[in-house]
């Protein structure tokens, strides 16, 4: 980066930058307060975890079999969840974002219905399709012998469910923001539509996808209500960390459900900073 | 993309009729290119000149006519042939060369070999060369951002030529440069474009691109051709106002009787050739002088005029006037200090019958 600057700098000397001054406005009051009490009312309850956590039989309660057993499979699901929305989704926000066909309106307004729709209900909608009796699940049971609901494979259903959208909307905003010329370049190199879509196309989005990616792992990780009502809530099959907390809360276990809060609250942000700095920056 | 070049002999490379309708714009240009032959298109913004290269690539159907190419029918309106762009021996390099930012320079130059089977030892080895060729054997490491204007046009040069494309296309390629780096990269351009085996066709509304790198210029103008021809014949008898600006020369339509071309106005300018009917007369500025009263003497050519308009042209000063014909002319900085020119003085114009060319008109330009 260092000789480009050189360069403009030869071809034409730029002018000395003013110095930054800072603090010279002030910020308005009326932006600020209300500013300050968002902040707080999104870190608050995070503090209030950390606070009210009992630190002294900490960790004790993390090893407990129960905690661990949640953990690793909302950690699993929601990654499988993750893959599948990619494989399926990222096709779907290209053919959105450069396919011209009747309908496109119609079909994008579907792809964020379960954005709106109370997760509850989307479990109803995913036991209508899906469950033994379902349009679909009748014949996946009687033919292929797959039963979803009230299985993990049916925590991944739920979650992809509610999750795809995230990604879908996240990678057709990059495919719109990308520049369609380069594909053209491609094409007179002699590439064909699929190998511009590997060899330039997904290279040129990668940081819209990667955003995408995490927005929908973020989401799938915290998915409570489809999964509990297509899934259920059975510790080792279809017990992800967010039932966990519920069960442990309706026990009548406060420090229980705030320890099962804390890891999960550690681990997700931990992940999530870490694939920032390696993934969203760097893009 | 080994596809076999006809000999010299047996005609053009590429026979082309573009037609393109696009509302209320429609684009209808014929194009022959001989194999080795350097073509310019070459007109103002929004003539349709990228147009006519989107439309030979590939990238923009036609609405009538055909691309053959190398004997091959590439699009025929008729049959509704339409090949697409990823198979056609064509390359193109675009104005502002579209280089793929992920990869680098030399996986850029190899993306085109590799597209066509060739393994990737082989591909890297083509690029090499190719950069080698384009003097940025060093820089095949870097990314596009990490490269100069200049240098990106020489990786999208090289991307372009390392199919050995039977037609290249060239869109405004110095257009993104500086004024320093243009002449450099202009000289190194025509050095490959002459290498080049097949056709050239380069798209551009600078003449002196067009002058420089072509052997032909095809001009056109609202979608439609308006002169073709070499540098010498277009610049010496330019048949618009558009090319008449471009070549600096001054230019009228009128009808000729001899020596005498008579405008629509009655106004008659006296030219040193002989034609009859519809004509064209053209003189350069510097054939014009310029007079505080009327001239004595041999000038046929004189009328009193007003100046409009007066700017520096290179050492001289342009001096815009009106009168019964629109007039520009080039007076040497001494002669305006003599004169002590002022927008809105009246002077008396003089041009030489023996520096004004006349030319028939009614000629269709040869395709």
């Amino acid at each position: 980066m260092v000789r480009i600057d050189e360069r403009n700098a030869a071809v034409e000397p730029r002018p000395a930058r003013p110095p930054r001054r800072r603090h010279t406005q002030r910020v308005p009051v009326a932006l600020l307060l209300p500013a300050v009490a968002g902040l707080a009312f999104l870190v608050l309850p995070l503090a209030g975890l950390v606070v009210r956590a009992p630190w002294a039989t900490l960790w004790q309660r993390l090893t407990e079999p129960g905690a661990l057993t949640a953990l690793r499979l909302s950690l699993q699901t929601a990654t499988v969840a993750t893959l599948v929305c990619l494989a399926l989704g990222v096709p779907l926000a290209w053919l959105l974002a450069r396919v011209e066909f009747p309908g496109r309106r119609v079909v994008r307004a579907l792809v964020t219905v379960p954005l709106v729709l109370p997760p509850v209900v989307g479990g109803v909608a995913l036991l209508l399709v899906f469950g033994r009796k379902g349009l679909l699940g009748t014949w996946l049971d009687a033919a292929v012998g797959v039963t979803l609901p009230f299985t993990t494979t049916g925590v991944v259903v739920a979650e992809a469910f509610v999750a795809m959208p995230f990604l879908v909307i996240a990678v057709e905003g990059a495919l719109r923001g990308a520049d369609t010329r380069f594909e053209e370049a491609a094409a007179t190199l002699g590439a064909g539509r699929w190998t511009t879509f590997t060899h330039v196309t997904l290279p040129l989005i990668a940081p819209g996808i990667a955003a995408g990616g995490v927005l929908c792992w973020a989401r799938a990780l915290g998915e409570f209500g489809a999964t509990i009502t297509f899934a259920g809530n059975y510790p080792g099959i279809t017990q992800t960390m967010p039932l966990a907390v519920y069960q442990t809360m309706e026990g009548g276990d406060l420090s229980g459900a705030v320890v099962l809060s804390l890891i999960l609250l550690i681990v997700s942000v931990t992940i999530l900073a870490a694939l920032r700095d390696k993934w969203i920056t760097s893009g | 993309m080994t596809a076999t070049r006809p000999e010299p002999a047996t005609g053009p490379v590429l026979d082309a009729h573009l037609a393109v309708d696009r509302g209320t714009f429609r684009l209808d240009v014929r194009l022959r290119i001989g194999a080795g032959e350097v073509v310019a298109l070459l007109g103002p913004n929004g003539a349709g000149k990228t147009t006519a290269l989107r439309a030979l690539a590939g990238l923009q159907p036609l609405t009538a006519g055909h691309v053959t190419l190398a004997g091959r029918d590439l699009d025929r309106s008729d049959g509704r042939l339409r090949t697409p762009t990823e198979r056609r021996p064509i390359g193109v390099v675009f104005q502002d060369y579209l280089l793929f930012p992920h990869l680098t320079a030399l996986d850029n130059v190899a993306f085109g070999p590799r597209r066509h089977g060739v393994d990737r030892r082989t591909a890297h080895r083509t690029a090499a060369e190719w950069l080698h060729r384009v003097g940025l054997a060093e820089q095949a490491r870097r990314k596009p951002r990490q490269l100069s204007g200049g240098q990106a046009q020489r990786v999208a040069l090289a991307r372009a030529l390392a199919l050995d494309p039977v037609l290249l296309l060239l869109d405004e390629p110095l257009a993104a440069l500086d004024a320093g780096t243009r002449l450099d990269t202009r000289a190194e351009l025509h050095r490959h474009l002459a290498a080049h085996p097949g056709a050239t066709l380069l798209v551009t509304h600078d003449p002196l691109d067009a002058l420089v790198l072509a052997d032909r210029l095809v001009i056109i103008e609202h979608g439609r051709v308006v002169q073709e021809g070499d540098a010498a014949s277009i610049t010496a008898q330019p048949r618009t106002d558009y090319v008449a600006r471009l070549v600096g020369l001054n230019l009228y339509r009128g009808t000729a009787d001899g020596h005498s071309v008579r405008m629509g106005s009655g106004f008659a300018l006296t030219a040193a050739d002989r034609v009859h009917g519809d004509a064209f007369v053209a003189f350069p500025p510097s054939a014009v002088a310029l007079h505080p009263h009327r001239p004595d003497g041999s000038p046929r050519n004189t009328w009193p005029a007003t100046i409009t308009g007066l700017q520096r042209h290179g050492d001289n000063l342009r001096v815009q006037l009106a009168g019964p014909i629109g007039v520009a002319a080039d007076i040497t900085p001494a002669a305006a200090a003599h004169l002590h020119l002022t927008t809105g003085q009246q002077v008396w114009v003089a041009v030489k019958a023996a520096e004004t060319r006349a030319y028939p008109a009614d000629t269709r330009p040869t395709t």
